[in-house]
């Protein structure tokens, strides 16, 4: 029986520990459909045979002498069949860890997964493993087989006690199982009827299962997101060429390039040998389209709509599976692809080790092969991408080392803000002034240059009892000099912000300017802000470079805990405080400040005295023994 | 977006992929239906041209027809065609079962243009449903510097993010195709009005469903005469496809080990 090609074949990944009978389920389920060609069943009995053993159905994938000899799958394999509904493609994926890089090549492409377990064993590592990477890879559509049940004399409290354990491990990774059907494939119990051998049984059989499985949607309605894959000039067209991983594009819309965040309209969808020109296309089409003007445009960047556009950002958490020989580690580098995006990214922490037996997480320095992780990356560049959650086709990505692909990640935020710049200037018709009190003069007047010192470190580091100290000794020396912290930034200012990571670094970006006001009005600033991220500072740096010094306020989180002044890091541990720098957002230190100042072992005056002497040396007109 | 225009976007976006990857790249054209699909899919992918030489290994034993319909298509497709002749028998394995050392020969020529071009990848029509080893295939597939496959150690693919950096001396195939069945071909030759050479069709109540050298390539029984009637006659057989190819039938192993050496 054949069905007609027309409609797309259903994509259904077997996994399983090694063992368990994945090979000889997917014989059987071939031959009880009547999906084998002519003579080869006859073939499998014969070559069961001659190896001397009872029918072995895995014999219909094994194609491969070597697979025949160890009697484990390798490589995935695809198997075309169908059932009375539909066509199915079957991806036969290895159990043995060692081969878990072909396993992931196979699950990544199917939109359904069947996790087959030996009722004698029992969940094992890998089962548990597949079972995680599964959900990294976005697969969640899950059946579950408990085979070789002949081998527990087809017992009920077996499947009873199994099942329990099943669907506690799943629900742990936010899966739920469509049913868990207990079968014999070598038996055939279970496959394409109800088995006769377990009559206890009322549930699904397999067949019925796999059946109930939805196919796959394009993710049209959601935003736009067409990343270039190239650029063509074969004839006077200009085409630039890509796949619209979601929403849909017109001809005459305005589209926005991220990161480049230039914005420029479709002026037409180009194609060959088709009737009529396309006005439209939708996620899933490999497209080309000519823009109205000649914008430098090339791989990597990503299109999307002027509303909806994709998260802008150098740095993003990611949940990873490890498949190098080598470990992941802090502080290495390697190539990330992202869609079609190309860019070195070094790791910058990794948060857990998650240990796929119980699903809990531990600290690490390293993900060692077939592990999985957290980890946070940071791009020498800005990259366009999405929360896999939002939009899983630009929310991950794979990690490349030398030549190999090692690992690949789903993307979260969580703590991170998005940094397309907020500090574009919407307005027009601006016109500068020409000052005709030139900083220079303003120096003269005071005595010293305007400046920022930008002092960032965790709460409790020290930032505004050394800035209102230095505040205080530089004005008695005369010093014009004034102090922005979260007081008088938070209640006026910017008293329309919360907490969220968007939050602080527009928070963080509104002091940036501010400050530079001041600094430009000839006065000292001293700003005492948290402003963890490195991404903000450098922006409040490229605000004012010439004005702009980094001074880090250093102390580690338990000295800063020890003192903690306003109780902040009790409220946070016990969770009343969200995003709480430290504690559950991150810090990221300063990696080449001006000064910095480590006040874990000084006194409030040792600190003080510090910063003043960098004060003196930077800013009076008469230091190093004279004025200019 | 239906069955064909999937399989036809993904084929598109794997042709391109390899297009911005590799400047000396290939394209077989064997003059087979799935070769004549990649050949219009490369056109579709590059709005019209195929902007890499299509090459062809000539064994010399090809069908008459086939060789008329290469000259006709070269010209009106304005391809730029390449013509590599074969070695003689002699110089192939004697150890091959004699359909395979035959076929063997198309491995042996493409090494050679490989080698005298400096050829970085090949493009080949193959697809996972024709054979079982095939079915193991990746899309971006690195091959030794003798041009020899390893399936116990293929780098994984997954997300469409295929391998495309590689040590000096690897050389890659590239299986825009893979993931199409026969049906998907005869279809998408259907609705696209693609030429193929007319051995495919019914006379005298037979038809190739395969096409390769005359010697090794036979026919099958069949009244299909249009395409209409061999998507028929498909979508209610059990036979395999390639069960007119001898070599995939001499040994139990034959075509894996012609693969692993190389063959496509």
């Amino acid at each position: 029986m054949t069905l007609s090609s027309e409609s797309p074949a259903l994509k259904l990944v077997v996994v399983g520990h090694v063992d368990h009978g994945k090979s000889t389920l997917i014989g059987r389920l071939l031959h009880d459909t009547d999906s084998l060609p002519d003579g080869k069943a006859e073939a499998v009995i014969k070559m069961s045979e001659r190896r001397g053993m009872p029918v072995e159905w895995a014999f219909v994938l094994d194609a491969l002498q070597a697979e025949r000899d160890q009697g484990i799958t390798i490589d995935t394999t695809q198997i075309f069949f169908n059932t009375d509904k539909r066509n199915y493609v079957i991806i036969d994926a290895p159990g043995h860890k060692e081969f878990l890089k072909n396993m992931v090549s196979g699950a990544a492409l199917s939109d359904a997964a069947l996790l087959v377990i030996d009722a004698k064993d029992g969940m094992q590592e890998q089962s548990r493993r597949h079972g995680y990477i599964l959900h990294l890879l976005g697969v969640r559509q899950v059946a579950v087989v408990i085979n070789k049940m002949d081998l527990v004399e087809y017992r009920e409290e077996r499947y009873q006690e199994l099942t329990g354990e099943i669907r506690k491990y799943l629900s742990g990774l936010g899966l739920e199982a469509a049913a868990i059907v207990p079968i014999s494939a070598r038996e055939g119990q279970g496959m394409v009827a109800r088995p006769d051998r377990m009559p206890w049984y009322e549930g699904p059989h397999l067949v019925e299962v796999l059946d109930g499985f939805n196919p796959p949607v394009l993710p049209t309605d959601r935003p736009l997101r067409l990343p270039v894959q190239d650029v063509y000039k074969f004839d006077e067209r200009r085409i630039i060429a890509g796949r619209i991983e979601s929403g849909r594009i017109h001809t005459g819309d305005r589209i926005l390039i991220s990161p480049s965040n230039k914005t420029v309209t479709v002026k037409s969808i180009e194609s060959w040998n088709v009737k009529d020109p396309a006005l439209g296309a939708s996620a899933g089409q490999s497209v080309g389209i000519t823009l109205s003007e000649q914008l430098f445009i090339e791989r990597g960047q990503v299109i999307s709509h002027e509303s909806n556009p994709p998260i802008e950002t150098n740095v993003f958490r990611a949940r990873i599976f490890w498949l190098g020989k080598k470990p992941l580690e802090v502080g290495k580098r390697y190539k990330l692809k992202l869609a079609t995006n190309e860019q070195t990214v070094e790791v910058q922490s990794i948060e857990t080790v998650i240990d796929v037996e119980n699903l809990t997480s531990s600290a690490g320095d390293k993900l060692e092969r077939n592990g999985i992780g957290e980890v946070t990356l940071r791009a020498r560049a800005m990259l366009a991408l999405d929360e896999f959650a939002e939009n899983p086709k630009t929310g991950r990505f794979v990690l490349v080392d030398e030549y190999d692909t090692v690992g690949g990640g789903i993307i979260f935020m969580e703590g991170y803000p998005d940094q397309r710049a907020r500090g574009d200037v919407r307005s027009t018709n601006i016109t500068a002034v020409e000052h005709r009190v030139t900083p220079d003069l303003r120096a003269r007047a005071n005595g010293h240059e305007g400046g920022i010192l930008w002092l960032t470190g965790l709460s409790g580091a020290g930032k505004s009892t050394l800035a209102i100290e230095a505040e205080q000794q530089l004005f008695a020396k005369g010093y014009q000099v004034y102090v922005l912290d979260g007081d008088n930034i938070r209640f006026g200012l910017s008293s329309d912000l919360g907490f969220a990571p968007e939050d602080r670094a527009e928070n963080i970006r509104r002091v940036g300017e501010v400050a530079k006001l001041f600094a430009s009005a000839g006065v000292l600033v001293l700003t005492a802000f948290i402003s963890p991220y490195r991404a903000d500072r450098d922006r409040a740096r490229s605000i004012a470079p010439d004005l702009f010094h980094e001074v880090y306020v250093a102390a580690d989180v338990a000295t800063c805990e020890g003192r903690d002044p306003k109780g902040l890091y009790k409220k946070a541990r016990a969770g009343e405080i969200k995003d709480f720098t430290g504690v559950s957002a991150p810090y990221e230190e300063p990696v080449t400040p001006e000064l910095t100042v480590d006040t874990s072992d000084k006194t409030v005056n040792e600190s003080v005295a510090e910063l003043l002497a960098y004060v003196e040396e930077n800013f009076s007109l008469t230091r190093n023994g004279g004025g200019r | 977006m239906d069955h064909l225009d999937a399989l036809e976007a993904q084929s598109v976006y794997i042709l391109r992929e390899a297009f911005n990857k590799f400047d000396r790249m290939g394209m077989l054209w064997s003059l087979g239906k799935d070769s004549n699909v990649m050949v219009w899919l490369a056109r579709k992918a590059f709005l019209g041209h195929v902007p890499f030489p299509l090459m062809f290994c000539d064994t010399g034993k090809k069908f008459p027809e086939m060789y008329a319909f290469q000259k006709k298509y070269a010209a009106e497709w304005g391809v730029n065609l390449i013509v590599k002749d074969c070695p003689p028998i002699e110089e192939i394995d004697p150890t091959l079962p004699p359909a395979t050392r035959s076929a063997a020969r198309k491995t042996e020529a493409l090494k050679r243009l490989i080698a005298e071009r400096d050829i970085q990848a090949v493009i080949a029509g193959i697809r996972r449903d024709e054979e079982a080893t095939r079915a193991k295939e990746r899309v971006f597939s690195p091959r030794g510097e003798n041009a020899e496959w390893d399936f116990r150690d293929q780098p994984p693919e997954f997300w469409d993010q295929f391998k495309t950096d590689f040590a000096p001396g690897t050389h890659i195939r590239i299986h825009p195709i893979l993931h199409w069945t026969e049906l998907d071909i005869w279809r998408y030759i259907q609705r696209e009005n693609i030429p193929i050479v007319d051995l495919y069709f019914s006379n005298n109540g037979k038809r190739y469903r395969s096409l390769g050298d005359q010697d090794i390539t036979f026919p099958i029984q069949s009244e299909a005469s249009t395409i209409e009637e061999i998507i028929a006659e498909l979508e209610a057989t059990t036979i395999a496809e390639r069960s007119g190819r001898a070599m995939d039938h001499e040994a139990e192993d034959a075509f894996e080990r012609l693969r692993t050496a190389g063959y496509m």
